[in-house]
């Protein structure tokens, strides 16, 4: 191995180790991680939408061809909200455009994201796996709605 | 040196039938970003649905292409490079039955009967011949590995004191890595799928069944890119003129890619339920290992390259770029090769982007990815797939290449419809467009209620792209096609332009044989997938019953 080798080595392990520090900064310090890892169990598989207190939902979401259960989540701003997602039959995909949710819904598995919703908006939903024949169909929606 | 008719015959089958094939594949990329441009609002077009089109797009060009390529590519390496032909009845038996494969795959996806995508998730079912299909692919490509091993072994106790090429040790280990990652595969189809398609089985476990999907599947990339990593340490410094910087550096790659293509593949997973968070950051960082080599590898073609540009009269810090052989009729490798790699430092960092844990969350099954692998399989992988499929047959036929000025600025197209696509792909992956989607039905028609006009601009921008690449794989085809049916000129050989180390390095024991890293492998893959496996059991729920891609009523 000569100088200008073992340089650019020194470099590349480098630029990986910041890339690793980062990473450890944003799941640490920014709440930035992959899906939670829930045992699963069939309670998941009933949709609905639970309030616990004002500023905190609890959404439990179920996908089907091609339709997310349910379709429209309205919800004051500020709050905070647990997704817990699933299918009722092939994987499909849930993300929440700008809102760095992504996770895939899968039959038999659960995948929990938490989501502070800061601004008034409407957020769509899409599915981002591919379903079946009405995939390009499958959307909903997070309605944020000013506090009154 | 001369390749005996059999053996020849058998190789050029293998190159001309999947590119025959390719021009359904490139015609289905051509759909794809005209339906989600929002040109066309409608499910199918020339008679070819979105999803059927999007799943012949995949498996002929990712699949069938890069499979076949690679056993032609492996039997001309280790016949030039060891001095001894594999048998021509073994590589005609392997490609039977892949062609058989190829068939039955075939039959599957032009009837409809198979519109699940080349990852095929259940519990999307597809007809059992696509699962047939898919593993008589895979079977037939192991049978040349096992000849090659043999004819290795044999060489090695002749040669014992001698470095094995660069190219032996790189095509050997492509293979043990397909063999090992495609057992899981193989696991997955026959065990779990071929018996629940066919309904002898019930239900089956969904993230058991993709946690053996990606084992192989990230595995899968690495034997579609080691070819080109062959060419890119072999011939390419030679054709540029110059010799290359490291062949130590080389075989440490070659290695490296050995210990570290397949206990990564939960990086494609990152978004799944029943895996935990410690296995995908385990993942995560292994995956970041594997950069190490790549970084290597730009580092020594770079200075390989400058060394070759220098050679040529060039002067000052970054003159080497513009005195290397571009545009030329008579060493067009170098043009396929050189394009590879421009794309492919775009297609590695975004690469970077995607193996990054949480990071992922942002472009995870967006648009954003296939702008990132088309910089990877079409870039390195499909154009050193072209350059060589051309180099080969002229070599093999003792052929002239028909319509040579297309031969040579394909590549040079390729780069400017591709960087072209990739952005507005990319780009419309971080403004969240779905990859996977016929966009052209709801998300990009001004009708439908789910219209979103922020991703015209991007999905504009990717059809213009994917415009240029057609046109570039149309002239490719025509001059290959041309050429494999013109008159033959002269005799039929095989040579290869094969490059010398600059500097003198001698043997090192340790990186010249497998067995010690082999025993690494196993390890790896064993620290990185038990605990995966053991997750994926602990958590999951029931298993899915089989749906048919256009009903939401399960079977039975």
């Amino acid at each position: 191995m000569d100088s200008f080798e073992k340089r650019a080595l020194i470099l590349s392990v480098g630029l990986m180790m910041i890339f690793v520090f980062a990473l450890m900064y944003a799941v640490d310090k920014r709440n930035s991680d992959v899906p939670d890892c829930l045992p699963y169990d069939a309670a998941y598989t009933k949709a609905r939408i639970v309030k616990l207190d004002d500023d905190t939902y609890q959404v439990f979401c179920v996908a089907r061809m091609w339709r997310f259960e349910p379709e429209s989540i309205v919800i004051p701003v500020g709050s905070n909200v647990d997704f817990f997602v699933t299918s009722d039959d092939v994987v499909h995909g849930f993300n929440i455009y700008l809102k760095n949710v992504n996770m895939m819904a899968v039959h038999g598995g659960i995948s929990k994201s938490t989501v502070h919703f800061d601004k008034p908006g409407i957020y769509k939903i899409t599915c981002h796996e591919f379903c079946g024949s009405g995939h390009q169909n499958m959307q909903a929606e997070v309605v944020v709605t000013e506090k009154k | 040196m001369n390749i005996s008719k059999p053996l020849r015959r058998v190789i050029l089958l293998e190159l001309s039938i999947p590119l025959a094939l390719l021009s359904i594949g490139i015609f289905e990329g051509l759909a794809q970003v005209i339906y989600r441009s929002g040109m066309i609002h409608q499910a199918s077009f020339a008679g070819t649905d979105y999803y059927q089109g999007l799943t012949l797009h995949g498996v002929i060009n990712a699949i069938v292409l890069t499979t076949f390529f690679a056993v032609a590519f492996g039997h001309a390496t280790i016949a030039y490079f060891l001095k001894r032909e594999p048998s021509a009845k073994l590589a005609m038996l392997s490609f039977v039955i892949m062609l058989t494969g190829t068939l039955l795959a075939a039959y599957a996806m032009l009837s409809g009967k198979a519109s699940v995508l080349y990852t095929f998730y259940p519990p999307l079912k597809a007809h059992v011949t696509f699962y047939l299909g898919a593993a008589l692919i895979i079977v037939g490509s192991w049978i040349p590995f096992f000849d090659w091993v043999s004819i290795y072994i044999k060489w090695r106790k002749e040669n014992k004191d001698v470095k094995m090429p660069i190219a032996v040790l790189g095509t050997l280990v492509n293979f043990t890595v397909w063999f090992v990652c495609s057992l899981s595969v193989a696991y997955e189809v026959i065990i779990l799928l071929i018996p629940w398609s066919v309904g002898f089985t019930e239900t089956v476990n969904v993230t058991f069944a993709r946690t053996l999907f990606w084992f192989f599947g990230h595995a899968l990339v690495y034997f579609w890119l080691l070819p080109s990593y062959i060419m890119f340490y072999t011939f390419l410094p030679k054709i540029a003129g110059g010799k290359l910087y490291s062949d130590n550096a080389g075989r440490i790659v070659f290695l490296m890619f050995l210990l570290l293509s397949i206990p990564v593949g939960v990086h494609h997973q990152f978004s799944d339920p029943n895996i935990s968070r410690g296995v995908k950051w385990v993942h995560s960082m292994l995956t970041f290992g594997i950069v190490i080599p790549s970084f290597i590898t730009a580092f020594t073609l770079a200075a390989s390259l400058e060394y070759a540009g220098r050679k040529r009269g060039a002067k000052g810090l970054l003159n080497w770029l513009t005195h290397l052989p571009y545009f030329q009729k008579d060493n067009f490798l170098f043009g396929y090769l050189i394009c590879g790699l421009i794309l492919f430092i775009f297609g590695g960092l975004t690469g970077i982007v995607n193996a990054s844990y949480s990071l992922n969350n942002m472009v995870h099954n967006t648009a954003y990815q296939p702008g990132h692998f088309h910089m990877t399989v079409a870039g390195p992988v499909f154009l050193a797939i072209l350059g060589m499929s051309m180099y080969l047959i002229k070599e093999l036929t003792g052929k002239k290449i028909q319509l040579p000025v297309f031969n040579t600025m394909v590549p040079y197209l390729w780069v400017i419809g591709l960087l072209t696509f990739s952005t507005g792909l990319i780009w419309g992956g971080l403004i969240g467009e779905p990859r996977r989607t016929n966009l052209g039905m709801t998300y990009l028609n001004p009708e439908s209620n789910l219209y979103h006009p922020q991703w015209v601009n991007d999905t504009t921008i990717t059809l213009f792209g994917g415009i240029i690449m057609f046109i570039a794989g149309v002239m490719f085809l025509s001059s290959f096609f041309m050429t494999l049916f013109s008159k033959k000129i002269s005799e039929s050989k095989l040579d290869f332009p094969v490059s010398e180390s600059l500097h003198v390095e001698k043997r090192i024991g340790i990186i010249d044989r497998f067995g010690p890293w082999l025993i690494v492998m196993f390890v790896l893959i064993l620290l990185a997938y038990v605990p995966a496996l053991m997750d994926v059991f602990k958590y999951s729920g029931p298993g899915s019953p089989a749906f048919l891609p256009d009903n939401p009523i399960p079977l039975k």
